[in-house]
């Protein structure tokens, strides 16, 4: 049914000169089941319980920012960000209600790229600089770039940074197996592609472990017995704006 | 009237023939055709990833593709064609390793030909510069 | 035809020269802004898009309501605007290329703007809006030199340019429509994702794109020796007026629909526009003066004798340009980003520097339109001396 309804909206797209899939899967239901259907899909299950309960750690941020050169602007007008801590309502909006509990009002929930399953930026990408790779990550081709930020207007997340300036003053260490920005290019998370291609987990999954906080797994949803499948099976877990059908994939357990 | 415009006409072709072709009969005169620029290879390596011609030639194609073939594709693993090794397709972790110091290597040859790639905006060069 | 251009009076030249100033002025901005990067204009993490976009974003307008006289004049014989459709094709060629300086002017990467084209992407509007506004450019040029030509050469223009010309219309339309398309489609933006936008778009294009040729065809004739006729331009205000009618009408439509829902996502930028949010409201001023102008031009326009008086004419005209440079330029551009995704509320303004840049590229723009009309009279000029 779900398929069908798919397949019907990508005719419809293309009947409609929009020529092609991803408007039309845009349009398909949240519901159901996920649109990926085969291969690794990487995702993260953010455990925001175990986060509060390390109040003021930023062992993630400064794992993540630190192994991506990613630079330290001071005025915010101009910063640069992947993953950093918003207020529980800020993340969650349309989650929101003034009666929620305490703990959750002033609760501190890390957000980040949230790898769409439908992402809005990849499908506005006029140079299709930003994509959707084999693996469920959603990526940028910062070569490709033209700083556009179309794809920031169609990001819901605010997950997306472009370099106002040259990044490299604002960087003291500069970690030299992984390069940093030019001015004028959009950047953000890209769930360490390049560290999951040496078999390795992401800096910041890697920095929560060693801060013995254990707040951010990561792995294969594709995989019905990996970790997060299975956490995912038996808690329950929420996506940031589920509304708007983009299909996160990052949950929290909240 | 005609006539002073021919005139006119005549100088202007001149001077612009004398200016565009500065670069022939400047380096005709003054250049020095015999020189060419002097490079620091890595000190202990013996083959890079395919022969010197190869890659004194196509290095920036080749760049290209990796660039491409990493970035867009997600396969990173170069087998060299020259002597079959395995490669991780990287500037920074494969070249830039034994090629560490990119003003006496990469900068010599750009500069004697007058080009300035542009990776270094991005991409970090090794510290074997400083 | 292009020597008419280089021949004028010393009030022509002094014109231009002031413009090749202001153009001098744009590009040492301009310089700056590659050097230092956007950090120089007012934009920030969460208003992205700001003067530029929202400039860019007016003058497809101003370039699509070109069919204002067109459409009568060719589909409907309407021979009072013989004088008026040169000018205003003019206008379209000159508006187009300030759009496509507006976006490159706010591009990161200025250098890779042909990767657009290197890497067609079908499903990104800002590739069709390229795709679109170089069409029409296309069109215009070729529809305006044929005629043209053919009208110098007092010979009838060839037969197969009537289709062109017939195609021109509703391209006319898809340009803004698409424009409209780049912001109405982001599920990202609330503010934007309203299927009025469209035809907003297209209603305060035909209320400022025909204000605009009304003062300029006014100011030709206080300048030179060209009169659109009195006829014509009687006829632009009346299409004035019912586009202002109807924007308005769509605004309100659309501000109903924001407001009664009450959704507070819908609602918060509503209310940042308009009253503030978290005590910031810098725009609140420019919107009320944008509402109070387009009210109060509706009012004057309403009555035939204010609207036909050529001392009150251009400046009803000039004060619904300013309302719909406010409303749909900045307004509309800024407002989406405020609050942003997380509900922050972070403000916008221009800088100086962005101040210059942009008034540099209507500059270039105006320098553009100042050739084309000067070759324009002066062929007619001739022509009327026969």
């Amino acid at each position: 049914m779900e398929k069908d309804r798919r397949d019907f909206l990508k005719l419809a797209g293309s009947v409609l000169g929009l020529g092609a899939t991803a408007p039309a899967a845009a349009l398909a239901s949240t519901g159901g089941r996920p649109v990926q259907e085969e291969g690794t899909h990487w995702a993260m299950v953010v455990d925001t319980r175990k986060c509060q309960a390390k109040e003021g750690c930023t062992a993630c941020t400064d794992a993540c920012h630190l192994a991506h050169n990613v630079p330290k602007i001071p005025e915010e007008a101009h910063e640069v960000k992947w993953i950093w801590k918003e207020k529980y309502p800020q993340a969650f909006p349309n989650q929101v209600h003034p009666y929620i509990e305490d703990s959750l009002r002033d609760r501190n929930v890390p957000v980040l790229c949230n790898h769409c399953e439908r992402p809005p930026c990849v499908r506005v990408c006029p140079t299709q600089a930003t994509f959707k790779d084999e693996q469920g990550i959603v990526t940028i081709d910062m070569h490709r770039c033209i700083g556009c930020r179309y794809c920031i207007a169609a990001c819901p997340y605010g997950s997306r940074s472009f370099n106002w300036k040259d990044p490299r003053p604002y960087l003291q260490d500069i970690q030299s197996d992984y390069p940093t920005r030019t001015k004028g290019v959009v950047e953000k998370c890209n769930f360490c592609e390049e560290r999951l291609a040496k078999g390795q987990i992401p800096a910041c999954v890697e920095a929560c472990v060693t801060a013995e906080c254990g707040a951010l797994l990561f792995g294969d949803l594709s995989d019905p017995e990996s970790e997060v499948s299975r956490l995912l099976r038996t808690t329950n877990t929420i996506r940031r704006k589920p509304n708007l059908g983009t299909a996160p994939s990052v949950f929290y357990i909240v | 009237m005609a006539s002073r415009d021919t005139g006119r006409i005549v100088v202007g072709l001149v001077i612009f023939l004398v200016l565009a072709s500065f670069p022939v009969w400047f380096s005709a005169t003054q250049g020095r055709s015999d020189y060419r620029p002097e490079l620091e290879y890595p000190a202990g390596e013996t083959k890079c990833v395919e022969s010197k011609e190869y890659m004194r030639t196509w290095h920036m194609d080749l760049l290209n593709q990796w660039r491409d073939s990493v970035v867009r594709k997600g396969v990173r693993t170069y087998t060299s064609d020259a002597h079959h090794t395995d490669y991780d397709m990287s500037l920074q972790n494969t070249c830039m390793k034994c090629h560490t110091n990119k003003a006496n290597f990469c900068d010599r040859c750009h500069d004697y030909v007058g080009v300035s790639p542009k990776c270094w905006e991005c991409h970090v060069e090794p510290r074997g510069a400083e | 035809m292009l020597e008419k251009a280089l021949k004028g009076s010393p009030r022509y030249w002094t014109w231009i020269s002031v413009l090749v100033l202001i153009i001098a002025a744009g590009f040492f901005a301009y310089w700056r802004q590659l050097n230092h990067g956007l950090e120089i204009t007012g934009l920030n993490r969460d208003v992205t898009w700001g003067l530029y976009i929202a400039q860019f974003t007016f003058m497809v307008g101003v370039a699509a309501s070109a069919v204002m006289v067109v459409l009568p004049y060719y589909l409907h014989n309407y021979k009072p605007f013989g004088r008026m459709v040169i000018l205003g094709e003019c206008l379209a060629i000159s508006a187009v290329i300030m759009c496509m300086l507006f976006i490159f002017v706010d591009m990161g990467q200025p250098s890779r703007v042909i990767n657009v084209i290197r890497f067609p992407s079908p499903n990104s509007l800002m590739f069709w809006d390229m795709m679109s506004l170089m069409g029409y450019l296309g069109l215009n040029v070729l529809i305006s030199l044929v005629v043209f030509t053919s009208e110098r050469n007092q010979v009838a223009p060839p037969h197969w340019i009537k289709p062109v010309i017939i195609l021109s219309i509703p391209w006319a339309v898809s340009i803004h429509t698409v424009t409209a398309f780049l912001y109405s489609g982001l599920e990202a933006r609330s503010f934007w994702l309203t299927a009025i936008l469209v035809p907003r778009f297209l209603a305060s294009a035909f209320a400022s794109g025909p204000s605009l040729l009304i003062i300029l065809s006014l100011l030709l004739r206080k300048f030179t020796k060209f009169d659109p006729g009195e006829e014509a331009l009687k006829k632009l205000s009346l299409i004035v007026t019912y586009a202002l009618s109807v924007n308005i009408f769509f605004v309100a439509v659309e501000l109903f629909t924001g407001l009664y829902s009450d959704i507070p996502e819908h609602v918060h930028h509503f209310q940042y526009l308009f009253v503030g949010l978290e005590g910031k409201s810098g725009l609140a001023p420019a919107m009320w003066l944008s509402v109070s102008l387009s009210l109060l031009s509706l009012v004057l326009l309403y009555f035939p004798r204010l609207r036909e008086n050529h001392k009150v004419l251009p400046f009803i005209c000039g004060a619904i340009i300013v309302a719909v440079w406010i409303e749909k330029g900045l307004g509309l551009v800024v407002a989406g980003f405020i609050p942003n995704p997380l509900g922050h509320v972070t403000e916008y303004f221009p800088s100086s520097w962005e101040t210059m840049v942009t008034i540099g590229v209507y500059g270039i723009g105006f320098l553009i339109l100042t050739g084309l009309w000067k070759i324009a009279l002066t062929v007619r000029e001739e022509i009327d001396a026969l």
